[in-house]
């Protein structure tokens, strides 16, 4: 029997099992940002201890940073503190730290495989559940909270419980229109948000194999909105051509070497799993969410759900949501008005979601009553749109454009939904509150479905468009 | 490294219907903006209450019946979303000691272990049954008993579950795993050393 991506990383990094029974792993990377770390390097002080493997943990700033004018000290107090402590503490520890004079500062899971620093077979811990993200290199990567970055800055270890592995084979054509956003998103529907507790999302199957790494880090990014801690891809050529020539990646030689270790790290073909489920990739269409967490959602076509028609358990939570949403069940997402339209995140923010957006826009206009901006993952990602002149077009239509930072998905920046306003976000959390205005509400979906929204000033269906082009 | 063993929580609950309750929902992001955890139970559930009290229903927070409640009672996947640790810190330093629900997210667990606040699930019979009698009399005392695994109110038991190495932690005080994890670093650094990326010895 063969074994897993997730089991061969997880051997090849245990360092012992712990009298509880929990196992001590090694963690190869660790990335910290401003916002979850201060408290962890105080407790580390309070104990007189220091960062044992300072070069294996990497920082930047993201979360905080207002994406209009960078400079600093920042014009919001608590912001320049945040990001104070974080630059204090790293020159403490002696911890590399990409800040916006640096050229590669964005959001920690933009840059880390941007830089290279993201690797297969590596274990990846960092203070933010979207760490998944990197498993779209064949890394194990998952969120921690603070006392466990503590645990890692002092250690270099976690004490963790196992895994089990679903497998995730998605198979088939994606029709036109459809995205990598719309996949996930289908998957937290089928699944629930609450099905992947205890598990890894192993995506596979020949839609994932044809995915570029940029659609890779879209699913993998959402695992932990289906309640799995960590999702990967297993590596491949994909990945290689990817890795080749970054920043932080093995060089020359090493490059094949490396290789070659990476793929002997891939699931064997007749590892078992704890569970698998198949998806037929053209059976999805183009999703939105209607609700207050990323299950709840819809085809841009179909109807919302109605509380009389549901199971009796589900009646309570999708009459709140709706009640929250100001959205009548039975009707259409599609037409509904949005306020702002966002592009960006960690899921969403880079060069290949901001180009499909700009396709969509290039030659239109945002409507009169929508706000729009574009905030890119990171700086490389800037300069790469720039370059493409991407951002003449969004500036032309009417959207603004931003620096780099996490902004509006979870609005810890100035920029927040007001009052009761709908956001059209390619964001991953639909969560009451959760741009920035308690009453705000956010509708989950594809950059170019954001786009479109953003032109048409509602909800509006991205194939009538792309097939029209 | 202060050792607390964690075996029995007794006090009076806080019941908090709902399933997917997210971790922006216990404490908003606007409150994570600060290099430490103080005074964050201020805000716990800060919008839903204000949101509750608008619409003239308050917050079981905001009932003085259940002021001073040490248990808290809560339904399916409570936790869920971001890995702020903000969130257990929020309800801890409310005076929350354990949380009976009928499953949480991994993260907000494994987060509430590294603090001592156990987090025991319970059927969903039991979470009805739990809450709808705190509801009707705040006043009485559950007993939360981890080395017997129930539930206890009055005369009624009820049987909680808890994964075998956290429970293994509370009971003999090594739920703050630094410690631990710093014990043999030699074979920390043997895995390092093995690890061809760490070393850069690309065989």
């Amino acid at each position: 029997m063969g074994s897993t991506l997730l089991e061969k990383v997880w051997d090849a990094h245990t360092v012992r099992k712990l009298p509880n029974g929990q196992t001590q792993l090694f963690i190869g990377l660790h990335l910290i940002h401003e916002v979850t770390t201060p408290q962890a390097f105080d407790m580390l002080r309070a104990r007189g201890w220091h960062v044992r493997f300072p070069e294996r943990t990497i920082a930047t700033v993201d979360h905080i940073v207002p994406t209009r004018d960078q400079r600093r000290p920042f014009l919001d107090v608590m912001a320049e503190d945040m990001f104070s402590a974080l630059e204090r503490n790293c020159r403490d520890e002696g911890i590399r730290l990409f800040d916006m004079s640096t050229g590669s500062q964005g959001i920690v899971h933009v840059i880390g495989p941007e830089l290279g620093l993201t690797q297969p077979g590596m274990t990846i811990a960092c203070g933010d559940s979207h760490t998944s993200t990197h498993g779209a290199l064949g890394a194990v990567a998952f969120g921690i909270g603070t006392s466990q970055v503590r645990d890692v800055l002092a250690s270099q270890c976690l004490a963790m419980e196992p895994m089990r592995v679903r497998r995730i084979l998605v198979r088939g054509r994606l029709g036109r229109g459809v995205y990598a956003k719309d996949v996930i998103l289908e998957i937290i529907r089928r699944l629930g948000v609450k099905g992947g507790v205890g598990f890894a999302y192993e995506y596979a199957g020949d839609t994932i194999e044809r995915m570029t790494m940029d659609e890779r880090m879209t699913i993998c990014n959402m695992s932990i909105e289906g309640g799995a801690r960590a999702g990967y891809v297993n590596p491949d050529q994909v990945t290689f051509d990817y890795l080749r020539g970054r920043r932080f990646a093995p060089q020359g030689d090493d490059f094949e070497k490396a290789c070659r270790w990476w793929s002997s790290m891939a699931s064997d073909a007749n590892a078992s799993y704890d569970d698998q489920v198949e998806i037929d990739a053209a059976s999805i269409r183009p999703t939105v969410t209607w609700g207050i967490n990323p299950g709840q959602s819809v085809y841009v076509d179909e109807p919302l759900p109605s509380p009389s028609s549901a199971p009796q358990s589900d009646r309570s939570a999708i009459d709140e949501a709706l009640t929250f949403m100001g959205l009548s069940a039975g009707s259409r997402i599609r037409g509904t008005r949005i306020d702002v339209a966002f592009v960006g995140s960690c899921t969403n923010g880079r060069l290949s979601d901001l180009r499909e957006a700009a396709r969509v826009i290039r030659g239109r206009h945002v409507a009169p009553h929508v706000r729009a901006l574009v905030v890119p993952g990171s700086q490389p990602v800037r300069l790469a749109a720039e370059r493409e002149g991407l951002d003449r077009i969004f500036i032309e239509a009417g959207f603004d454009w931003r620096g780099a930072g996490c902004s509006m998905c979870l609005a810890m920046n100035p920029d927040k939904l007001e009052g009761r306003e709908i956001c059209a976000s390619s964001s991953n959390r639909n969560f009451k509150g959760r741009q920035g205005s308690p009453t705000g509400r956010t509708l989950l979906m594809s950059p170019a479905m954001v786009a479109a929204a953003a032109v048409a000033g509602e909800v509006v269906d991205i194939r009538e468009i792309v097939n029209a082009d | 490294m202060p050792i607390e063993q964690i075996r029995r929580i007794e006090g009076r609950a806080l019941p908090l219907r709902g399933d997917n309750t997210d971790t922006d929902r216990i404490i908003p992001a606007r409150f994570l903006r600060s290099i430490t955890f103080e005074g964050l139970e201020n805000h716990l559930f800060e919008d839903d209450r204000e949101q509750l009290r608008a619409a003239g229903q308050p917050h079981p927070i905001d009932e003085a019946k259940y002021t001073g409640a040490s248990i808290l009672l809560v339904n399916v996947n409570f936790g869920c979303g971001s890995s702020r640790e903000h969130a257990p810190q929020a309800i801890r330093r409310y005076g929350i000691r354990a949380i009976v629900g009928e499953s949480f997210s991994e993260i907000f667990f494994g987060n509430s272990v590294a603090l001592g606040m156990p987090c025991v699930t319970a059927d969903a019979s039991v979470l009805t049954e739990l809450m709808s009698l705190v509801e009707r009399d705040p006043s009485v005392e559950l007993s939360v008993d981890l080395e017997g695994m129930r539930v206890s109110v009055g005369q009624a038991t009820h049987r909680i579950a808890l994964p075998p190495a956290p429970r293994e932690s509370f009971l003999d005080g090594t739920w703050d795993a630094t410690g631990l994890l710093l014990d043999r670093f030699e074979d920390v650094e043997a895995v390092a050393a093995r690890l061809p990326y760490v070393g850069g010895n690309w065989r």
